[in-house]
């Protein structure tokens, strides 16, 4: 048993219903009781999606326990083939239903049904969401793809993009254009769009981009094998990355490189002056493997952040993760406990944080400006606007989404001016970030005497403390723990002013 | 319109229509969301799969900032195989978490699907953890699960997982019963208090420790129509149910206060000074909403068991026509009185197959659809206008000063429809 609180990620047949949301074509049904159904609500609400998801739920009850579950399981599949006719099938079992074994899949091939039906076994009890809609896709492609013609032209698959997903639509729609531009086609783009008569002609492109490894990449790895289908290692979300991604694809299908960058700004708006106060802020990089890898090369080598600490909650990239950390030397966090990221931020006291829905909660908690960055993300960041993560346009829309949380570089000199002004103070936070935006920090509320500096127990003297306050509310948590920290390490037990800019003059950069 | 007059032929004896099919409904742990603000002092800890705890984070909508006073014990494959003792298990997280949190008062164990389908015997270790942690923290259990309960059937059933704890008492008092927002509880007690009643206790109460007592001279009002558990468990401690329609809408409002008024002997001239100023400002408000709604059709799909008395205001105080009133579970002896207001006409229905559900509400097209979270948006994009039936749970709307309120959440949809003039962008 595990006390949780928030999670990120759903359970796996979650994961099921975000592939097959994503496709058109496709019926699930889910055997599962009536509260399950909730998770409508995360595609028409919160993704804002038109129609019900293509699932139809047996909603069993306990006095059906242990009579006619499975009668009811059968009439289920019955009701939804003869009502929504779909090309296929996947069947499966929530978590309640795991624990009464009634076998959907062997249940449903039994009742002979015109279409493929396609069986999933979803661990509820160990794994989670992306490992749910990874292997519903895998399983679909297994049972539906076949060796069929190459295309004339060169042409590949865009693998991955599922409903629910952070900018997955959007992604979809600069990666086409991309790849367009160096004369290659899209044969097919799966989950998201899909039909299963478009899964059974996945063989006939060149190669597979994965687009998302979380929810892409034991399809990928099966077509390599048995449809001769290479696939992408690169995520293009950076400029860097969008230039190796390219490289490969360029790579592996023989053609030259070509990219159209007359669109792209990242570069120099990171290069213009007022850019200046972006660099060396201190960030943390938390959400699933493959957005915060991508971010944390962005946040280092395009942007001019120093990134303070990473992870992921997705076991799955518990590795490349860890690699990755090594790189940039921190330590890896790899957990789904909302309170370890939290515990972990608050130890680290980022000047921002690139994250999930859960670490802009963080943030607003700790008063730390947040931007997201990956899945599981709130109904703001499903935008009406064009603004994917992916290639060209992405590196601007990230660029613009970073910057615009923080305290811009003018706006930041001037709140230091006038921080005594009875609308332009502490309080009142940065203009942009809205006029109620008041809650003072945590710490001016309760002076802290946190655990790491209990044992040594420093002390703030008035005066330190008084002078403390003027700093800036959003550099004043940076400030109170250097000057602690150097304190502890000088052997002082007590902060006077002199302390305070004895650190400020060693940690000057 | 004529508001005190009862219909000649009422809903109590029409036909139900009963269905079983796919329910497009939440289970009974989504009470948490509004419960664990309720009682300021108390922990919810829902013993359960990964499922529970993404339902209640989906259902909260947008996240509580601070730490919530709710969580799950996820259950492991370890728990399911038998290789842990799941009691020790869960008194180890239940001591983590009250070590944490020194401020809880009231822990309550709630159970789900998978810890009903184990036979998980959180009775038992209620009792254990009672014993353990008394007289600081009490500890009770319910169950939420989705295989047992239907939405709002989760309050109920942890209210009345309350009533066997209550003390005893011989008081002659009234005991309003129902999770309601402070606010419009103040304003109930303020209204009784006028008319003189007050030995007023409220379940479930805001803090631990304030006294609540029940007993065989304690006479009880709902306060929401989904407590039938809670009902049955006040009679069996000897109180008595006083049956009203229930509070919502002016009409509604007046006639459950007056219900009380009667048991407690206040004389009809105090009933009015106490009521006419509220009922004339309710009506006032109703009136503003009710131009939009007067004439319009409404269907509605089962979610909260508030449906009956929204329905019977909604036709009286507003001047709609009920087309279908559907309802997850109809409890005749509680909603007796509102179904003898709502004139014969509507289709009753319990339960629910939602695909046919929905093919009756397309062939109705009604002018508005009040259904859930689930169906909304595709009903909208279909053309339909919708009101989330949510809403109606998590915002005020009970009593007279609310009554406004209550109109506006209907007609706010049917307005936004005729000021959008979408047609040329599209």
């Amino acid at each position: 048993m595990k006390l949780t609180l928030w999670t990120y990620e759903g359970p796996p047949h979650v994961g099921a219903m975000r592939v097959a949301t994503a496709m058109t074509g496709l019926h699930y049904v889910l055997h599962a009781p009536q509260g399950d159904t909730y998770a409508d609500l995360l595609f028409t609400m919160i993704e804002r999606r038109n129609h019900r998801p293509p699932v139809t739920y047996t909603t069993f009850q306990a006095r059906d326990l242990g009579s006619d579950t499975a009668n009811l399981f059968k009439t289920a599949c019955q009701n939804a083939y003869e009502r929504f006719k779909p090309q296929a099938m996947i069947v499966g079992a929530s978590c309640t239903a795991e624990l009464i074994q009634d076998d959907p899949g062997g249940m449903a091939e039994m009742m002979g049904l015109p279409v493929p039906v396609i069986a999933l076994e979803l661990p509820s009890y160990q794994r989670k969401e992306n490992f749910g809609a990874d292997e519903t896709f895998f399983q679909i492609t297994r049972a539906l793809a076949k060796p069929v013609e190459k295309t004339a032209h060169v042409s590949c698959n865009l693998i991955g993009p599922t409903a629910l997903g952070f900018r997955h639509r959007d992604d979809i729609t600069e990666l086409t254009g991309m790849l367009a531009d160096m004369g290659i086609a899209v044969n097919v783009c799966a989950p998201y769009g899909a039909s299963p008569a478009d899964i059974a002609r996945l063989g006939a492109a060149h190669f597979n981009v994965l687009m998302y490894p979380e929810t892409g990449e034991a399809a990928c790895r099966w077509m390599e094998r048995e449809l001769d289908l290479p696939f992408t290692k690169t995520v293009p979300i950076g400029v860097g990355a969008t230039r190796d991604f390219m490289a490969e694809v360029a790579s592996l299908t023989g053609l030259t490189p070509q990219i159209d960058e007359s669109r792209l700004r990242l570069p120099w708006y990171s290069a213009s002056v007022d850019s200046t106060y972006l660099t060396g802020k201190r960030v943390f990089l938390f959400g699933d493997g493959t957005h915060v890898a991508a971010a944390a090369r962005i946040a280092r080598d395009e942007m001019g952040f120093e990134v303070v600490g990473l992870g992921c909650y997705n076991r799955e990239m518990a590795r490349p993760i860890r690699k990755l950390a090594k790189d940039y030397g921190v330590e890896a966090l790899i957990t789904d406990d909302y309170l370890e990221v939290e515990a972990a931020i608050e130890a680290l006291a980022p000047e921002m944080i690139l994250g999930t829905q859960m670490e802009r909660m963080i943030g607003k908690r700790l008063n730390i400006p947040c931007a997201v960055i990956s899945a599981p993300v709130h109904v703001q960041d499903y935008p009406a606007r064009y603004s994917p993560q992916m290639g060209i346009e992405g590196a601007n829309v990230i660029f613009d989404t970073w910057v615009h949380p923080l305290v811009m570089g003018l706006e930041e000199h001037l709140l230091h001016m006038f921080r005594d002004d009875f609308e332009f103070n502490d309080a009142a936070g940065a203009s942009h970030h809205g006029g109620h935006h008041t809650t003072p920090t945590p710490e001016t509320q309760q002076p802290e005497t946190t655990e790491e500096s209990a044992p040594g127990t420093v002390i703030w003297l008035d005066e330190a403390e008084r002078e403390l306050k003027k700093i800036p509310f959003f550099v004043r948590g940076k400030a109170r723990r250097n000057t602690e920290t150097f304190a502890a390490n000088q052997g002082v037990h007590e902060i006077g002013i002199d302390t305070l800019y004895e650190a400020k003059a060693h940690y000057a950069r | 319109m004529s508001l005190d007059t009862p219909p000649a032929k009422g809903c109590r004896d029409a036909p139900v229509l009963k269905q079983r099919g796919q329910h497009e409904v939440f289970c009974g742990l989504t009470g948490i969301i509004w419960l664990h603000r309720k009682m300021q002092d108390a922990f919810f800890l829902v013993v359960g799969s990964r499922t529970c705890a993404h339902l209640l984070q989906s259902a909260a909508g947008v996240m509580i900032f601070a730490e919530p006073r709710f969580g799950t014990a996820i259950l492991e494959e370890t728990d399911l195989a038998g290789l842990k003792d799941a009691q020790e298990e869960l008194e180890r997280e239940v001591e983590r978490l009250l070590a944490r949190r020194p401020d809880i008062r009231q822990l309550f164990l709630v159970g789900s699907c998978p810890s009903e389908v184990i036979k998980l015997d959180l009775a038992r270790a209620a009792e254990r953890l009672t014993t353990r942690h008394a007289p600081k923290v009490r500890v009770l259990n319910y169950s939420g699960s989705g295989i047992e309960t239907t939405f709002t059937e989760g309050e109920d059933a942890c209210l009345a997982s309350m009533v066997p704890a209550l003390p005893q008492t011989d008081e002659r008092e009234l005991m309003l019963v129902g999770a309601l927002p402070d606010v419009v509880e103040d304003q109930a007690l303020d209204l009784l208090a006028q008319m003189g009643i007050d030995k007023v206790t409220v379940l479930p109460a805001r803090h631990a420790d304030d006294p609540v007592a029940v007993g065989p001279n304690t006479v009880f009002a709902l306060t929401q129509p989904f407590l039938g558990g809670t009902h049955a468990a006040l009679e069996r401690r000897g109180a008595r149910h006083v049956p009203a329609p229930l509070p919502f809408g002016e009409e509604g409002t007046t006639a459950w206060l007056a219900a009380l008024a009667q048991e407690f002997g206040v004389e009809r001239a105090r009933f009015d000074a106490v009521t006419d100023a509220p009922r004339a400002r309710a009506r006032r408000a109703v009136k503003q909403a009710a131009e939009t709604l007067a004439g319009k059709s409404v269907f509605f799909f089962p979610d909260s068991q508030l449906e009956i008395p929204l329905a019977r205001f909604l036709t009286r105080e507003c001047g709609m026509q009920a087309l279908e009133v559907g309802t997850p579970y109809l409890h005749k002896a509680i909603l007796g009185p509102d179904l003898d207001l709502l004139a014969e006409g509507p289709q009753i229905a319990e339960g629910q197959d939602v695909d046919l559900q929905l093919e009756r509400c397309r062939a109705a097209r009604p002018d508005l659809t009040v259904c859930g979270l689930g169906l909304a948006n595709p009903l909208e994009a279909e053309g339909l206008t919708t009101k989330w039936a949510i809403e109606l749970v998590f915002t005020p709307v009970h009593f007279y000063e609310q009554a406004g309120d209550l109109a506006g959440l209907f007609s706010r949809p049917l307005r936004r429809r005729a000021a959008l003039h979408l047609e040329a962008a599209e």
